[in-house]
């Protein structure tokens, strides 16, 4: 007993429309049965609520007078596209701002704008016979431009992996904090509330598809960036005005370590048509897989370390090789509910009437990775190989003797087998000679926990290393962790030095 | 009760003495040495007991001050999604049943890792 989207419309306009939110969905299939559901359920409302980076809005902002065409356009110091004449521009979220704290980004600009604050735009241009203007610096606030369209590339991912890191090192990611050796593992996504998830052959969810986004009613452009659905991946493009828009269902963030990014809340009314739909809606917690991945490995492929599932997931614990893990989520699970708490009343209401898509999406697309010409730089390229080492038995003057003669500020220092077991510097050096009483060998002063690089290691992630270690050298180490050369941040100037292999 | 003890270089092991003298027992959340600024460390007395330890500690030169709060929750930067949760040490966060944040702050010792970890700037600490 089929039901047509006539069907459905009519009675959504009539008021008589039986509206639930996907959560309920598992028990009502249970309760009445896949046909008892059919006819009971006219909607089924999803939600969710969470990090989406790839977002930002298309603004026009009227012309000026004597008009301009923006070239270099800034909103509250944060770099926007002017790529698009005259006074059109493109804001992303995650461009950080180039003066304010680095806290501050496009995700900011565009909550502010919608929370009716003035932002400052300013834009710089060469000028032309037909805009001559070269400057304009001024304070706009929503209501002063012409056009404000949110248009996000990537949304509403189908599925997502979690996160944990098995490093010695805290990591800041786009997961949140990762504490080393496994301390925590973190999540996104609405598990049985996604939209993508209740809908994974793309029968229902296509371009212009009526949708929620942040507080708007919007719609499905299209597949968005990265959709790949074959492998569960999919994404969507999504469109809405910023003007209806709410800071209830849009919040700006900040993640410590990596960046701006924005938190939009998406929706999607999925219309009952068939069994077909009752049994994908019927999708629980348990049904969702999650495969959590190892962030302290920093290479595109991270390996899976275990697969679990929603329902595990939001227990706030799961077991990982034994031991008990707490779980953090990234999304927030009560905006999810109350994304499609909210659609479900506007349909109930009557405010949005539903439609089939004008075109479907390609439910079998693999995302390719980059195509990459020139070959990424490796350590052993930069690193030099001769390095001046001491032994940990040796007493500090030694030691001294040697960081003068090899004008450097880092000795490895080897045991007796010559493997690499510590790193003395000036300054360990210098401590040592301030105290001569208690420490006389290398032993006594060198940093036992050495971090190091190896000659094959590609030279951006050695360079992360220095980075996050706040450390200006990284001995470089073979398999039997014998130390054959050395890496110093001065070293990666070689990289951009004219005659030098450029990146 | 918390209380943050601030001790000069020269100062004698106070913590110690003061554990000796009155036989109530301290709990050493979080201790801090600087080369400049002293030794600092945030301990954990019942609070009954939290006048008269104050007191001694100050007679034996400590700078001593009450932490009446821990963390600070701004509930309208937060989006309840629980970034916090699992990397606080003392399990101060947690869901209630409609997944809104509950946050526990007698149990924090002011270690600052969900502050860094909030994505939305919810979650602070005095200065101390
Ligand atoms: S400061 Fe530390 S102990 Fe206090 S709530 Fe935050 S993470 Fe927990
Ligand atoms: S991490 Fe911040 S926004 Fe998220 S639940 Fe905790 S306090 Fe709220």
């Amino acid at each position: 007993m089929d039901k047509t989207i006539d069907e459905i419309n009519r009675r959504i306009r009539d008021g008589s429309a039986r509206v639930v939110t996907a959560d309920e969905m598992p028990s009502i299939v249970s309760e009445l049965g896949e046909e008892g559901a059919l006819k009971e359920v006219d909607v089924v409302t999803t939600g969710t609520f969470g990090a989406m980076c790839s977002s930002g809005a298309f603004l026009n902002f009227g012309h000026a007078e004597p008009p301009i065409k923006m070239e270099r356009i800034w909103l509250n110091d944060v770099d926007a596209y002017g790529g698009i004449a005259a006074v059109d521009t493109y804001i992303g979220a995650t461009n950080k701002s180039v003066t304010r704290a680095e806290s501050y980004g496009g995700a900011h600009v565009i909550e502010d704008f919608i929370a009716g604050k003035a932002i400052e735009l300013r834009a710089q241009s060469s000028g032309s016979d037909c805009y001559p203007r070269r400057n304009i610096t001024t304070e706009i606030r929503l209501e002063d431009l012409n056009q404000a369209i949110m248009v996000n590339p990537r949304n509403a991912y189908q599925r997502y992996d979690g996160a944990t890191n098995t490093s010695d090192d805290t990591l800041y990611t786009y997961m949140g904090t990762l504490l080393p050796h496994s301390g925590n593992v973190t999540y996104s996504g609405a598990g049985t509330l996604n939209p993508l998830c209740n809908d994974p052959g793309y029968r229902l969810i296509g371009s212009g598809v009526p949708i929620f986004l942040g507080g708007a009613p919007g719609m499905v452009v299209g597949e968005g960036t990265q959709h790949s659905s074959a492998g569960n991946f999919g994404t969507l493009m999504t469109t809405a005005d910023m003007n209806e828009m709410s800071t209830d269902f849009l919040r700006a963030a900040y993640m410590y370590g990596y960046g701006p990014t924005l938190y939009m809340g998406v929706g999607i009314p999925i219309p009952v048509l068939d069994i077909e739909v009752v049994r994908r809606t019927a999708i629980r917690d348990e049904d969702i897989p999650v495969s959590i991945k190892d962030y302290g490995v920093p290479s595109r492929s991270r390996p899976v370390i275990t697969q679990v599932n929603y329902a595990e997931l939001k227990t706030g614990k799961i077991e990982l090789n034994g031991e008990e893990v707490r779980t953090s989520s990234l999304s927030s699970y009560r905006n999810a509910l109350k994304v499609a708490r909210t659609l479900k009343q506007w349909i109930e209401d009557g405010q949005m009437i539903l439609n089939l898509p004008t075109r479907r999406l390609d439910p079998s697309k693999q995302v390719k990775s980059m195509r990459e010409t020139r070959k990424v730089a490796l350590v052993q390229e930069i690193m030099q190989r001769k390095v001046v080492t001491v032994k940990e038995d040796e007493e500090i003057p030694e030691a001294a003797r040697k960081l003068l003669k090899g004008e450097t500020n880092h000795l490895p220092v080897l045991n007796e087998q010559g493997r690499l077991v510590g790193v003395v510097t000036t300054f360990d050096v210098a401590k040592a000679v301030a105290h001569p009483e208690r420490r006389v060998r290398v032993k006594d002063v060198m940093t036992r926990n050495v971090i190091t690089t190896r000659s094959d290691e590609p030279v951006d992630i050695a360079a992360q290393k220095l980075d996050h270690h706040r450390i200006s050298a990284l001995p470089v180490v073979d398999a039997q962790n014998q130390c054959i050369a050395i890496l110093h941040a001065s070293d990666l100037g070689k990289l951009f030095k004219p005659g030098g292999q450029g990146l | 009760m918390k209380l943050l003890v601030k001790l000069s270089h020269k100062s004698r092991p106070i913590i110690a003495e003061v554990v000796k003298d009155t036989g109530i027992l301290i709990n050493v959340d979080r201790a801090r040495s600087d080369a400049h600024e002293g030794e600092e460390a945030l301990v954990d007395v019942p609070d009954e007991f939290c006048r008269l330890i104050s007191e001694r500690m100050r007679s034996l030169g400590a700078h001593v001050s009450i932490l009446d709060e821990g963390v600070r929750h701004d509930r309208d930067e937060c989006v309840d999604c629980g970034s916090c949760i699992s990397v606080c040490p003392k399990e101060v966060f947690s869901f209630n049943s409609e997944w809104e944040l509950q946050v526990e702050t007698k149990r924090c010792i002011l270690c600052g890792r969900c502050v860094i970890a909030c994505p939305h700037q919810a979650l602070s600490l005095n200065d101390v």
